[in-house]
Order: C-alpha cells, then sequence, then structure tokens
C-alpha cells in the first residue's frame, strides 16, 4: 500500500518511541536513534518492519527515536503511525491489529 | 450478579497513552486497573492511546488485577472503535463515562455484545460498569445499575456531578451525599459494586482519609484513585482489626462446628448466628488476608 502521508507517532517520553512515516521509493529506509541502538535497535527495526508488511508498506523512509520503548510500545505506535499514514485512523483493519 | 464477589476497595486510573505508567501499573497492588482513552488523553492521540493500551493488554501480565479501561462517550467519534479495541483484547471491564439512562447501558451492550461475535469472544465474557457524572444520572442510578446482567459496578465522578448541580467540592463532602448514598442503593440493590469518586488533592494526606473512612462507613467497595500512593492509604482503612477477624474467625468455626452436628441453627456465645453476620465474617477474612493479616490457612498473624 501506498503512503499518503507522512505521520508521526509516539512521544520523546522515557519509555516511548517516536516513529516517522513518510514516503519512499527504495524500500524500508531506517533512521534510527537510541541509547540502547547497538543491543536493541535489530529488533526495533525488526518490529516496525512486521507492523509495515502485514500493512504490505514495502518503500518507505523511517525515523525512530527510541527512548527505552518496549516491544509492545513500539508496536503500538507502529500501528498508530501507519493508520495515520495511511488516512485510516478512524477505520482501523482489525484483521491486522 | 454476573461475577464473583470480589474485593474492589482500589481502582486506579492510568492514563492511556503514557507507556511508562502504562507498563508499571500492575506492580502497585491495585484491585482494579483502570486504563483511560477519556480524559486523560488528547483529542489527537485518542487513536495512539487505544493501541497502546490494546498491545499492554494483550502482552503485560497484570497478575491478579482486574482490567478496567474507560472509553470514549457515545457521543464521540471514538466510542465504537473503542469498544472494538477493548473487546478484541479482551479486557475484563468497559466502563462507560457520562451513564444518564439504562438505554446507553442497553446500547453499549449491543456493540460489546457484536463485537464478542466478531473478535470469536465468548459472548457476555465483558463486563460492564457505568460511571455517574450528572443529577440526570443520579436520577436514574436504579435502573443503569440494573441495565445489563455484565454490570458489575456503579461509580460516582464528583467533577462533572458538583459542576452539574451548580456547586464544587467541599473538605467535608456535604454537597455528594445524596449522591454517594443513592449510587450506593442502586449499587446493592442490584447486586453490583459501588465505587467512589477520585480525591484529587494530592497534598491533602488528611483529607483523603477522612474521605475514605466516610465512604469505608457507608458501606462503598471502594475508591477510583489517580496515584498510586493512594491504594495502601485506602487498604489501610479497609483493613479488619484484630478484634474484628477474631471474631469472623469464631463465626466461621461456629459454621464448622454446626455443619459437623448436621444443624441447621448456627450458635456462638449462646447467640444465634444468621446470614448476614456470616456474609460479613466471610468478608472480614477477604479483607485480613488480602491486607496479609491471616495466613493462607485463616490464622491471625501478629504484626
Amino acid at each position: 500500500m501506498e503512503i499518503k502521508k507522512t505521520a508521526m507517532a509516539g512521544t520523546l517520553e522515557s519509555s516511548d518511541i517516536q516513529i516517522m512515516l513518510s514516503q519512499g521509493s527504495n524500500g524500508l529506509e531506517f533512521d534510527l536513534v537510541s541509547d540502547v541502538a547497538k543491543q536493541f535497535g535489530k529488533a526495533i527495526q525488526a518490529t516496525i518492519t512486521d507492523v509495515l508488511n502485514t500493512y504490505d508498506i514495502h518503500d518507505a523512509k523511517v525515523k525512530v527515536v527510541d527512548k527505552g520503548a518496549l516491544d509492545m510500545v513500539v508496536k503500538a505506535r507502529a500501528i498508530t503511525v501507519v493508520q495515520r499514514a495511511l488516512d485510516m485512523a478512524d477505520e482501523p483493519d482489525w484483521k491486522v491489529i | 450478579m454476573v461475577a464473583e464477589e470480589r474485593l474492589r476497595r482500589t481502582m486506579m486510573f492510568v492514563p492511556g497513552n503514557n507507556p511508562a505508567m502504562v507498563k508499571d501499573a500492575g506492580i502497585f497492588g491495585a484491585d482494579s486497573i483502570m486504563f483511560d482513552l477519556e480524559d486523560a488523553v488528547s483529542i489527537t492521540e485518542k487513536d495512539a492511546a487505544r493501541y497502546l493500551v490494546y498491545e499492554a493488554l494483550k502482552t503485560v501480565d497484570y497478575g491478579n488485577a482486574e482490567l478496567v479501561v474507560r472509553i470514549n462517550g457515545l457521543d464521540t467519534p471514538f466510542y465504537e472503535n473503542d469498544i472494538k479495541a477493548m473487546v478484541k483484547a479482551n479486557i475484563d471491564v468497559i466502563r462507560l463515562p457520562k451513564v444518564e439512562s439504562a438505554e446507553m447501558i442497553k446500547e453499549l451492550e449491543q456493540l460489546v455484545e457484536s463485537a464478542e461475535k466478531e473478535f470469536g469472544r465468548e459472548v457476555g465474557s465483558t463486563h460492564l460498569m457505568a460511571a455517574i457524572e450528572s443529577a440526570q444520572g443520579v436520577v436514574n442510578a436504579n435502573e443503569i445499575a440494573a441495565a445489563s446482567d455484565r454490570m458489575i459496578g456503579i461509580a460516582l465522578s464528583a467533577e462533572d456531578y458538583t459542576t452539574d448541580m451548580k456547586t464544587h467540592r467541599y473538605p467535608d463532602g456535604q454537597e455528594l451525599l445524596y449522591a454517594r448514598n443513592v449510587i450506593l442503593h442502586a449499587a446493592r440493590a442490584a447486586g453490583i459494586a459501588a465505587f467512589d469518586t477520585v480525591f484529587t488533592n494530592l497534598d491533602d494526606t488528611e483529607g483523603f482519609y477522612r474521605e475514605t473512612r466516610l465512604i469505608h462507613q457507608l458501606g462503598f467497595d471502594g475508591k477510583s484513585l489517580i496515584n498510586p500512593r493512594q491504594i495502601a492509604m485506602v487498604n489501610e482503612v479497609y483493613q479488619p482489626t484484630a478484634k474484628e477477624i477474631l471474631n469472623a474467625q469464631n463465626v466461621i468455626a461456629a459454621i464448622e462446628e454446626a455443619r459437623r452436628k448436621g444443624s441447621g441453627v448456627i450458635a456462638m456465645n449462646g447467640q444465634m448466628v444468621d446470614r448476614p453476620v456470616v456474609l460479613r465474617a466471610e468478608r472480614v477474612m477477604r479483607l485480613a488476608k488480602a491486607n496479609n493479616l491471616v495466613d493462607s490457612e485463616g490464622n491471625y498473624i501478629e504484626k
């Protein structure tokens, strides 16, 4: 699916993660900032990639600022940002969630 | 009554869009945890909070706490999606704000039932509760409390209520006396729990104790809380005394003795023990256990 607009979800508070999603044409291009990037960078990217794939998004720029979010928070913020970028925040896809 | 009698002394509010609070909500020992999708979440973040609470319910272990979510009201565009997401996430109880009539509960019940069918959840397994926040709600409290078999409780929400009544909250709580008694009677008549309102001034410890002692005396099951610090204070007020525990143990021993003798009449110290005494004794023992005042066999532990 194609991203309709640039969207953002999450905050810069502790235990949260902020994800910005915008149109891209060269696969999923990650830009990840995290104090724990060494330990968890791959896991964070994997979780976000999983969510993007379930929405059939394969080209996008993904800017991530992690503040120590648990995996469930990463997933929740990823779902939120995708639904916003696809302009379907009010009509969620219940099969995906 | 749909659920077995359980202790509901403390219902802690947790802002639904705050990951740090949502993930840690289980560690404070609240009897019920209430994730808030309504007033604690700004209008632009309603979707974010919904998915955060959804994922938390799916993954975090909150122990034995009863899990409640306050959804957005039925006059908002978030109402139906909140219901669907929370039913799908297997929430224990959906709390509807600003309830004024039995019809509002019946409408909610229908939507919950269709969500249960849509997501393959057992029909009837999602419980409901109502927050009473207006004069209209208080006037209709009886029919609201009895509106559905799914109802487990009703709660007073005093900030909106006092505004509706053209007053505000006072330290002595006189302005809430009528509403508290109406809600309590509606709850007891319907066989469900009654929750008192939040106490918002965190610096007024004395005022908090005063209010908690009052609602404990009236007979409320417990209180809504905005800060984990308040949990221990409520539990302290609800904690039975050593004398009450001893008495409850005697009542329970007398029942046991009567059962052994095959006698239908229970006597203790030459006095008949009737059903209300037994029910009270059982509740005292539940409270004593929850406060770690007795061991698993019901023996009193000196502190």
